[in-house]
């Protein structure tokens, strides 16, 4: 039993992807507030794009997490940490994910800053309801991958 | 005017105002002067109010409204349901028949009759939509009822005469047009109902007063002809033209005076005393009083006009069946005011009593009443029409058959509902949905492969609209709904939302009826009566006290600009309109010029001369000054002439060719942000400098290519972010774009089109070169600078629970799932909005939508207008073909189309919109239709669609193949995207008329002249003769067609030249000869433009090569460069509905 490479990738992508687990839920409530008419979308969509924000005069204080380019980050990441570590089956099952997050990202609205959603579009339903979709899927992925990555951890713990 | 006679007008004047408060508090003082009131009491104590307040209304809102009454001329060919249903009118016959038959018998039960006098003229006045008719009609009555004698009714009825007298007699010429069509019922029933009618305080006076009011009208005395006439030639004369405002303010001021001679009738009015007896208790009428569904003859301008009586006083039964046995319940509950009379708490006792004689009307109130899931299926129009529905259905082999158009445009289908339902319906001119009959389930809608959708016109000009003033506005109190004509009252004191089903309670204040004074008849109000209404909100509407009208004209005055001579026109045009924008005394304006710099003008009233302020710091943009860049109009009107006169000649050897557009914007909205309105961009050029710059992207080569279209979206979200800032602070941007070259309107466009602004292309713009695009350039923005607008409004669609919308279309900002933010709201802008089916709606048979638009007008009042439509819900796959609005359908898929192309690539929209035909065909082949034919069989109602998606194909927006240029296309996108539906039709499929073998048959005659109603043509080049001359109607321009051959004869009468050589090239009008000929055409002409609000311009086209490009690119069956004919199309259609 040793402590290698992939089994500190493993734990550092059990911790990162219980952030991304808690991205996802603030990803459907976000969504889920818009569809109620909770909230102004360009607000919304301040808060999800992490755009910088100069001439917008929000009138909400709120602690802007900006999620999007954050949990791509954290995702490619630990897709590195496990290219690095070799762990061939676990880039494997990431990278239809990794892809679609460069899909989603190369697809984007014209906008000048960094960011997926425009206001104007958000809430047409069609992209209000893939939004969610998406939203839900990622959450069940995130959760899978989690179990597996504290399977994959102790695994290569107690194998090496 | 008389107002001497009248003198004592005063304290009945003051009750009108009092009269529109009183449904909060009811005063037993107030009730205890009744008694003066009582005898008449509908009549006399409304007039007083509605004259009074009129003056208001007329300066307020009306003057807007009638200013362009555009929709009349579509009412007229096509007589009204009013007009239709006026005859035999089933509310105003109880009044009738019933008093016949019940009064004789004790004396003691003809009160109740006294009461509904008032109505039977309102009741026959139905369809008629204006106070001013019912006003004349009333007043001799009512004098008659005073004094009896002939010789007073001169005074009061000369307030009626002017009205005609008026310059403006046009304007109410219009509106006795729509009403005028009832005049004569109108008259008879006057004439029957009084005879049954007589009030007992009145005694033996009465035979001469009610043989007098006929005469009034039918014998016309010296006094009112003009009126009388004025309303014949209505009959004839729906048209009416566009009236000046300045004329209105003139107008008022008759009104008042009228106002003062009713005062004095009412005073003079003895006190009739009514006997009372209290009667069964309200619990019973509560059971009786049943679902409302009113008439939808609007009514007056203003709560307290409403008052004055000219409302339709119908109570309609939910259905044919019930009529007998269910007496319209209003009947008996006008008597409850002598009640009151006698009593001095009326508050504590809430439920109203009613006379004894009003038993009578009980008696059949209290019959047994059918339980809601009847009334619900009376309701859904069950007992409609199949005979509609049948000839909707009718297969049509489009192969064969060749004459599919209609003699004269097509109008809207109607909705297979009851009668009493569709007279209360929405106009389809604001409010169409593309099925007329709703699918059950989502299920049902995907199997007809049809787009259901709204299409709607919510802040149209309206010829008359009720304005409602309450302090309550009732709505429902889950999915706040205003109350409308299609909600059921349970009782008196409960009503169930027509939209969530949820019952709610009635407030005490709006049991009275302002209408008629009488209280307990919550199902008669103007909320419940009409479709179409508009509320005074109040403070609980306002997140901030109401913003005053601010105009901010940003004018490019780079040397491109300058060339293209704009500044001219459109200073001259604005300082003839200045005062003719709408506003108040608090009325803003202030101009922004900019090339590479920005300039500001300081318009302060204490400054001699304009001072202009210069900042060329575009990358940090800033305001030089904060108190008087923005001038009141008022005060600084004179600075403010003084600027429009110098500033053509301020710039005019300017050599800067720079434009430096964005910066200008984002000082444009520094300057706005504290107030918002309306920000007016004149732009000549692509930006080049500063924040929001652009290249070009067209490339010239690519304009007819047949694969894709680039660069249709933007190129920077620039323009975006600042319209959405813009929005967020309630500033509209409208623009005008002027260029000649390519400017990426695609970007620029997203500033106006997430503002709620309007867009404006004149392509080649030039005061030399194109003197014609000047011409329509200065008609438009004139009625641009005067139409009426709306700020800091927002919109809210309600519809039916199970229904939810899906996207929107138009230009707005999507706020909420529901709720669009209009920074500006005008009346030449549409919206569509794509629905969808989320839960069956099995268990109900009527879908409604409710559009709500919340608005400051530019008077400072914030109001709301509401329109609600209601449509059957069916659960067979042929009802919903046979209910299927071919031209909303192509409307909301061109909607569709242009968000695909954008989104996606124009071949793909062009694909969709293909699929749609042949899905819709198949889907109906293989499910609807028995009959196996070989052929392309459509339903009777859908024999156009493939005709239309084939214009659709054709038009600019969509085509490929033929050279576009792409900012002409990205315009042609955003005109289908916020034009109104008539408008988009125009465009897609233009009207072609045959003028040389015009006939008068089937001719309107309006006002002296005729205008002639030529049959529609189909647009194929088959149908041009070189013997003819043809009339094409686009929209926003008139082809005349002259053919080579022409009659000389035509040519010399219409055009005024010997022959056909002769023509000039450019010619844009028809010179006024006095020719019957010309006349005629002239009159076609006028009365076509009348049913648009942006004049259309005129070319006459000889038959040679130049007309080719302009004329025949409209003839869309017509095989062209790269795209199909009709029938070629059709074939295309057919084998790929084989596949």
């Amino acid at each position: 039993m040793a402590f290698t490479f992939a089994a500190f990738c493993y734990m550092l992508a059990l911790l990162l992807t219980a952030a991304l687990i808690f991205f996802a839920i603030w990803h459907i409530i976000a969504f889920d507030e818009l569809k109620t008419d909770y909230k102004n979308p360009i607000d919304q969509c301040n808060t999800l794009n992490p755009t910088v924000e100069k001439v917008k005069k929000i009138k909400r204080v709120k602690i802007a997490l900006k999620l999007v380019l954050p949990e791509y980050l954290i995702h490619v990441f630990f897709c590195v940490m496990f290219l690095c570590a070799a762990e061939w089956l676990t880039l494997g099952l990431n990278m239809p994910l990794l892809a679609y997050h460069v899909w989603r990202y190369m697809s984007r609205p014209v906008m000048s800053g960094p960011g997926l959603y425009d206001p104007t579009t958000i809430m047409n339903a069609d992209i209000l309801a893939f939004c969610q979709k998406e939203g839900w899927c990622k959450l069940a992925f995130y959760l899978l991958s989690f179990f597996y990555y504290l399977y994959g951890m102790i695994y290569v713990l107690v194998s090496s | 005017m008389n107002s001497t006679p009248n003198g004592g007008a005063a304290p009945p004047y003051q009750n009108g105002p009092v009269g529109q408060t009183y449904p909060s508090t009811y005063p037993p003082g107030y009730y205890g002067a009744g008694p003066q009131q009582q005898g008449y009491p509908t009549i006399s104590g409304h007039c007083a109010p509605a004259l009074n307040k009129f003056p208001i209304t007329n300066n307020d809102h009306s003057a807007y409204y009638h200013h362009n009454s555009h929709q009349q001329p579509i009412a007229a060919p096509t007589p009204s349901a009013y007009r239709v249903t006026q005859g035999s009118h089933p509310p105003s016959q109880p009044y009738v028949t019933l008093p016949t038959s019940v009064a004789p018998p004790n004396p003691q039960q003809a009160p109740p009759f006294q009461q509904p006098s008032p109505y039977a003229p309102h009741g026959a006045y139905h369809g008629q939509q204006q106070y001013l008719p019912s006003q004349a009609l009333i007043y001799p009555q009512q004098l008659n009822l005073v004094s009896a004698t002939p010789s007073s009714q001169g005074t009061p009825m000369y307030p009626i005469v002017s009205y005609p007298s008026a310059p403006g007699s046009s304007q109410y010429g219009t509106l006795r047009s729509s009403q005028a069509p009832t005049g004569p019922g109108a008259i008879s029933n006057l004439i029957g109902a009084p005879l049954h009618q007589y009030p007992p305080g009145n005694g033996t006076s009465h035979p001469a007063s009610t043989a007098a009011v006929p005469s009034g009208h039918s014998m016309a005395p010296p006094g009112q002809p003009a009126t009388v006439n004025g309303q014949g030639n209505a009959v004839q004369a729906p048209v009416l033209q566009h009236y000046d405002q300045s004329h209105q303010a003139a107008m008022a001021h008759d009104h008042y005076g009228v106002t003062h001679n009713t005062g004095g009738a009412d005073r003079d009015r003895p006190p009739s005393e009514t006997p009372f007896t209290s009667s069964p208790g309200h619990q019973q009428g509560g059971d009786s009083s049943s679902t409302t569904t009113g008439s939808a003859s609007p009514v007056p301008n203003s709560y307290d006009s409403l008052e004055g009586g000219s409302y339709p006083e119908s109570s309609i039964p939910p259905s044919a069946d019930m009529t007998k046995q269910a007496p319209p319940f209003g009947y008996g509950y006008p008597s409850m005011q002598p009640a009151y009379q006698q009593r001095p708490s009326p508050r504590t006792d809430s439920s109203p009593s009613h006379g004894r004689y009003n038993q009578t009307g009980y008696q059949h109130l209290s019959q047994p009443f059918p339980n809601m899931s009847q009334l619900s299926a009376a309701l859904g129009g069950l007992s409609g029409v199949p005979e509609l529905e049948v000839e909707a259905l009718r297969p049509v082999n489009l192969l064969q058959e060749r004459n599919l158009l209609p003699h004269r445009p097509l109008d809207a289908p109607e909705p297979n509902l009851n009668a009493d339902l569709k007279k209360a319906n929405c106009s389809p001119d604001t409010f169409r949905c593309t099925l007329t009959n709703i699918p059950q389930t989502q299920a049902l809608l995907n199997k007809a492969r049809l787009p259901l959708g709204l299409l709607l016109h919510p802040f149209r000009d309206l010829a008359q609209l009720p304005v409602i003033t309450s302090s309550t506005i009732v709505r429902c109190r889950s999915c706040r709904t205003y109350i409308n004509p299609f909600v059921s009252f349970l009782d008196q004191r409960r009503w169930k939302c027509s939209l969530c089903y949820r019952v709610n309670d009635v407030p005490d204040e709006f049991m009275y009826n302002p209408v008629t004074r009488s209280y307990g008849e919550p199902h008669k109000r103007p909320e419940v009566q009409n479709s179409t209404v508009e509320f005074i909100a109040s403070s609980d509407y306002m997140l901030r006290p109401p913003q005053p009208a601010v105009y901010l004209f940003v004018l490019d005055v780079s040397h491109n600009a300058v060339d293209a001579g704009y500044l001219d026109v459109f200073c001259q045009t604005l300082l003839e309109n200045l005062d003719k924008m709408p506003g108040d005394t608090r009325t803003r304006v202030g101009f922004i010029t900019f090339n590479s710099t920005i300039h500001f003008y300081n318009l302060h009233e204490s400054l001699s001369q304009p001072q202009m302020l210069v900042v060329s710091d575009i990358d940090d943009i800033f305001i030089p000054t904060h108190d008087s860049l923005l001038v009141n109009l008022k005060e600084s009107r004179a600075l403010v002439r003084v600027l429009l006169t110098s500033l053509p000649g301020m710039f005019s050897q300017t050599r800067e060719t720079h434009s430096a557009l964005g910066p200008a914007l984002q000082a444009a909205y520094k300057l706005m942000s504290s107030t918002g309105g309306r920000v007016s961009v004149f732009q000549t050029q692509l930006p080049t400098l500063g924040a929001g710059l652009l290249q070009s992207r067209e490339d010239p080569n690519q304009r007819s290519s047949t694969k894709g279209v680039q660069h249709l979206g933007p190129a920077t979200d620039f323009y975006k972010k600042l319209a959405l800032d813009c929005s967020g602070q309630q500033i509209g941007v409208d623009l005008f774009l002027l260029s000649s070259q390519y400017s990426d309107l695609a970007s620029l466009a997203c500033v106006s089109k997430y503002s709620a602004g309007s867009i404006f292309y004149y392509p080649s713009l030039h005061h030399v070169h194109n003197p014609a695009q000047l011409d329509k350039f200065q008609k438009d923005l004139e009625r641009y600078l005067t139409r009426k607008i709306g700020f800091e409004a927002v919109m809210r669609i309600r519809c039916t629970k199970g229904l939810s919308i899906h996207t929107f279309h138009g230009n707005f900002f999507v706020r909420s799932t529901d709720l669009l933010s209009l920074a500006n709201v005008n009346p030449d802008s549409g919206f569509a909005v794509q629905m969808s089916i989320e839960e069956s709606m099995a268990d109900t048979s009527l879908a409604c939508f409710q559009a709500a638009l919340l608005y400051t007008s530019s008077k400072g009042k914030r109001r709301i207008r509401v329109h609600t439509l209601c449509l059957p819900v069916v659960s067979q796959l042929s009802d919903v073909y046979a209910g299927a609005d071919v031209q909303a359908i192509t409307c909301l898929l061109a909607n569709m189309a242009i968000d695909r192309s954008i989104s996606s690539s124009l071949s793909d929209a062009r694909d969709a919109l293909v699929n749609a035909v042949v899905d819709s065909l198949s889907a109906y082949k293989n499910t609807v239709s028995n009959l196996q034919q070989s052929g392309l069989i459509a339903p009777a109602a859908l024999c156009l669609f493939p005709l239309y998606v084939l214009a659709l194909l054709k038009q600019k927006a969509l085509r490929t193949g033929t050279s576009t240029k792409l900012d002409e296309r990205v315009f042609a996108m955003c005109e289908f995207k916020s034009q109104p539906l008539q408008q988009i039709m125009r465009t897609v499929h233009p009207d072609l008329y045959r003028l040389d073998t015009i006939s008068d048959e089937g001719a309107l005659h309006l006002n002296d002249c005729i205008v002639p109603q030529p049959h529609l043509l189909h647009l194929t080049a088959e149908k041009l003769t070189r013997e003819g001359a043809f009339l094409m109607d686009c929209g926003s321009v008139f082809y005349l067609w002259i053919g080579k051959c022409c009659n000389d004869m035509f040519i010399r009468d219409v055009l005024g030249c010997p022959n056909h050589a002769s023509i000039p090239p450019n010619m844009t009008q028809i010179p006024e000869l006095e020719t019957p000929l010309s006349e005629r055409l002239r009159a076609l002409l006028a009365w076509l433009q009348d049913s648009r609000t942006f004049s259309s311009t005129l070319h006459v086209l000889k038959d040679d090569a130049s007309a080719k490009t302009s004329f025949f690119q409209h003839l869309v069956e017509d095989r062209s460069e790269s795209a199909f004919s009709y029938y070629e199309f059709l074939l295309h259609i057919q084998q790929q509905m084989t596949k």
